[in-house]
């Protein structure tokens, strides 16, 4: 018998019987229906504490607020998704972006690139949750993961309006138990460690700076 | 077992004294458990706490009163998602899948994300002798590998060195110049790490919560390593304990609000990484091959058993490390098991066997608190006391779930317990013993063995209690 038939057996002819099957209230978790300027306070009161670093942008200028932080931090490269959307509009700009490098082709192929000459990367989000602070991405063809993963600096784009209260109505909100893509994420800040004597350290493998356009 | 790691797991009296008189572990480990318990009440402090835990316990039995249905369910999704799926029986087994996926890749070098099941079965030593090098990339983890240690705390690797000892240690290992400035430490171990990860050929992570109805394996990390584990390496095999699984997302969502809060108190670490599948044809990265290995190793046999069972609802926050009183004092090397503390004292057992684990369960105060901690509701000091008497019993009290009964068993304890038994079921037999035993008290020796050895010795009464009770009625 193999040896997922014979664990599986042992599970099925447990001793001791059938278990019992309790009731689950999960009303603990609930919060209160939050306004939006109510989540985006605790969006931001959840998030700076972490070193997440927070920018209310309208709906076009955020092109300009980036190219300030970009260039306040002296970046030369930004990488970005293949997808039309923020490409489009980052451009079509005039705000005196650096360098824009559109992730095209497979990792595989220009890996050693990816991981020592590009300065920062920006994506989209799926929205994000007020409670913990945190960005909802599912990377994809348009957006691959390590955008957000390898560069020193990542920007996030937030829509106000996609903001949750909680990570279980953003679940419930985009139904995620229909179907999950290969690689989703919650991300609540920089990269941390505090592995070194509990002493906090940012950028320990991913990202040393995470900043959140909030685009309303 | 046969590991160094286990071997010694005997030796907990005199490794705990060592510890108890070296200063520097014990402050080391005493600032962080004080840290951490700190910030586990105030991360819940706007919550009903207790409401949280049953709903936490609730999700956990509910898991395993469905367990095969749910790992059959997980099985198929996530072969459906494109993941290839192994059993296995015990870690060695588990060890062999693992090195067999690295051998069909000809791959020489793997990274780690953290897992403790990886550490359960020694799996860095099997692919070492297999010719595999295999890299731990949580910084704990590798400050741990580099000191060629093992964990002493199943969230905090490295919690029993403090900087200074890090920094020596890494220049000695790497070649890092010795500074006390940890951001200075970290850059380093990055960038030693990030040239790792670029050629690694395997990574191989651990488990948080695997979810049934998706497929879904979730990732719970602070550092992103574990997401350059799973996401650059061309192939990912995730390790897991078949007690893992959860049937629904929302259950998912439950058990993290209180397994980050506990263990570390974070509302939410910086990463949770849900993993489904591998990278689709129209993807740009990440892994081509996704595998999940499920690890019985003594799982199934706790199964059996209406109270031990409860074990396997663990979901590893370490917070019974944090708020136990012996393990503070100790740290976590003093056990010498993969998992320390409370936790461990109650789940070794099943894996090693009261003979090896004899000294596990007597290493408590039973003062409570890890049970009070729990997110989920193990009642850690009640299967400690049970796992004391099957250490003595030799009878079959229980069904031998866990192997070793009576491996405690000593003629000299068993005969006073005897002789007490016969005084106190004959009266006759207890009159004249009491009535023997407060005549004869100068003859009470000083020294009771252990029992004074931090101690007064207690003294017996002039008078025995049923004379004490007849003068004060009179």
């Amino acid at each position: 018998m193999s040896s997922r038939d014979q664990i599986l057996q042992r599970l099925r002819q447990r001793r001791g019987g059938p278990l019992p099957t309790p009731e689950q209230d999960f009303s603990p978790l609930q919060r209160p229906p939050w306004t939006l300027d109510e989540k985006l306070a605790r969006f931001r009161a959840a998030m700076e504490p972490v070193h997440g670093e927070i920018h209310d942008c309208r709906d076009r200028d955020w092109v300009v607020e980036l190219a300030a932080l970009l260039e306040a931090r002296e970046v030369t490269t930004l990488l970005v998704g293949n997808g039309p959307a923020p490409l489009a509009t980052l451009s079509s700009s005039a705000a005196g972006l650096p360098e824009l490098m559109v992730y095209d082709e497979p990792v595989d192929n220009w890996k050693t690139h990816l991981f020592s000459q590009v300065d920062a990367g920006l994506t989209t989000t799926r929205g994000g949750i007020a409670e913990t602070g945190s960005l909802i991405l599912w990377p994809g063809a348009e957006e691959p993961r390590l955008i957000s993963l390898v560069p020193p600096v990542h920007i996030a784009l937030l829509n106000a309006s996609e903001l949750y209260g909680t990570l279980a109505e953003a679940m419930a909100g985009q139904n995620w138990s229909s179907g999950m893509p290969t690689n989703a994420l919650l991300i609540s800040g920089p990269s941390k460690t505090a592995d070194i004597e509990q002493t906090l350290a940012y950028g320990v493998h991913g990202p040393r700076e995470l900043i959140v356009l909030v685009i309303s | 077992m046969t590991d160094a790691n286990t071997n010694d797991v005997r030796q907990f009296h005199p490794r705990a004294r060592a510890a108890i008189d070296n200063p520097q572990i014990r402050q080391n480990f005493r600032r962080a458990m004080d840290g951490l318990m700190d910030k586990r009440s105030t991360a819940f402090k706007d919550w009903d706490l207790e409401a949280l835990r049953t709903l936490g316990a609730n999700v956990r039995q509910n898991a395993l009163a469905q367990l095969p249905e749910l790992l059959e369910q997980l099985e198929a999704r996530l072969i459906a998602n494109g993941v290839t799926v192994h059993w296995a029986l015990d870690g060695d087994e588990a060890c062999r899948i693992v090195a067999g996926i690295c051998k069909a890749r000809n791959a020489r070098t793997v990274i780690k994300g953290k897992s403790m099941v990886s550490e359960e079965m020694h799996l860095n030593h099997h692919l070492e002798q297999h010719g595999i090098e295999a890299l731990e990339s949580d910084l704990g983890e590798y400050i741990v590998q580099l000191a060629e240690e093992t964990p002493s705390h199943i969230i905090m690797p490295a919690i029993h060195k403090n900087t200074g000892e890090i920094s020596d240690l890494m220049h000695e290992k790497t070649g890092t110049d010795r500074s006390t400035d940890v951001e200075y430490l970290t850059a380093s171990a990055r960038q030693q790490l990030r040239a790792k990860f670029m050629a690694a050929d395997v990574g191989v992570s651990g488990v948080n919560f695997a979810v049934a109805e998706t497929g879904t394996l979730c990732l719970v990390e602070n550092e992103g390593n574990g997401r350059m584990t799973t996401t650059v390496p061309p192939c990912h095999v995730a390790v897991t304990g078949i007690e893992k699984v959860v049937p629904t997302l929302q259950d998912m969502s439950a058990l993290l609000a209180l397994l980050t809060r506990s263990a570390t108190g974070q509302h939410i670490t910086t990463y949770v990484n849900m993993i489904s599948g591998p990278r689709r044809p129209d993807e740009l990265d990440g892994p081509e091959e996704v595998h999940l290995v499920l690890v019985d190793n003594g799982r199934s046999g706790i199964y059996q058993d209406d109270e031990l069972i409860d074990t396997l609802r663990c979901i590893r926050c370490g917070a019974c490390m944090n708020h136990c009183p012996v393990y503070t004092r100790v740290g976590g090397h003093a056990y010498g098991t993969t998992y320390p503390g409370p936790i461990g004292k109650i789940l070794m057992p099943h894996l090693i066997g009261l003979d090896e684990g004899r000294h596990l369960p007597s290493a408590s105060s039973l003062c409570g608190a890890c049970g009070e901690v729990c997110p989920v509701r193990i009642p850690i000091p009640d299967l400690l006391v049970r796992l004391r008497q099957e250490s003595v019993d030799g009878d079959h009290l229980h069904p031998a779930v866990v192997s070793g009964h009576g491996a405690k068993r000593e003629w000299k304890e068993s005969l006073a317990w005897q002789t007490w038994r016969l005084i106190h079921g004959h009266p006759a037999a207890y009159r004249l013993g009491t009535a023997m035993a407060s005549r004869l008290r100068a003859l009470q020796p000083s020294r009771l063995g252990a029992w004074t050895r931090y101690r007064t010795a207690p003294k017996l009464a002039g008078r025995t209690l049923h004379q004490q009770v007849r003068e004060r009625r009179s």
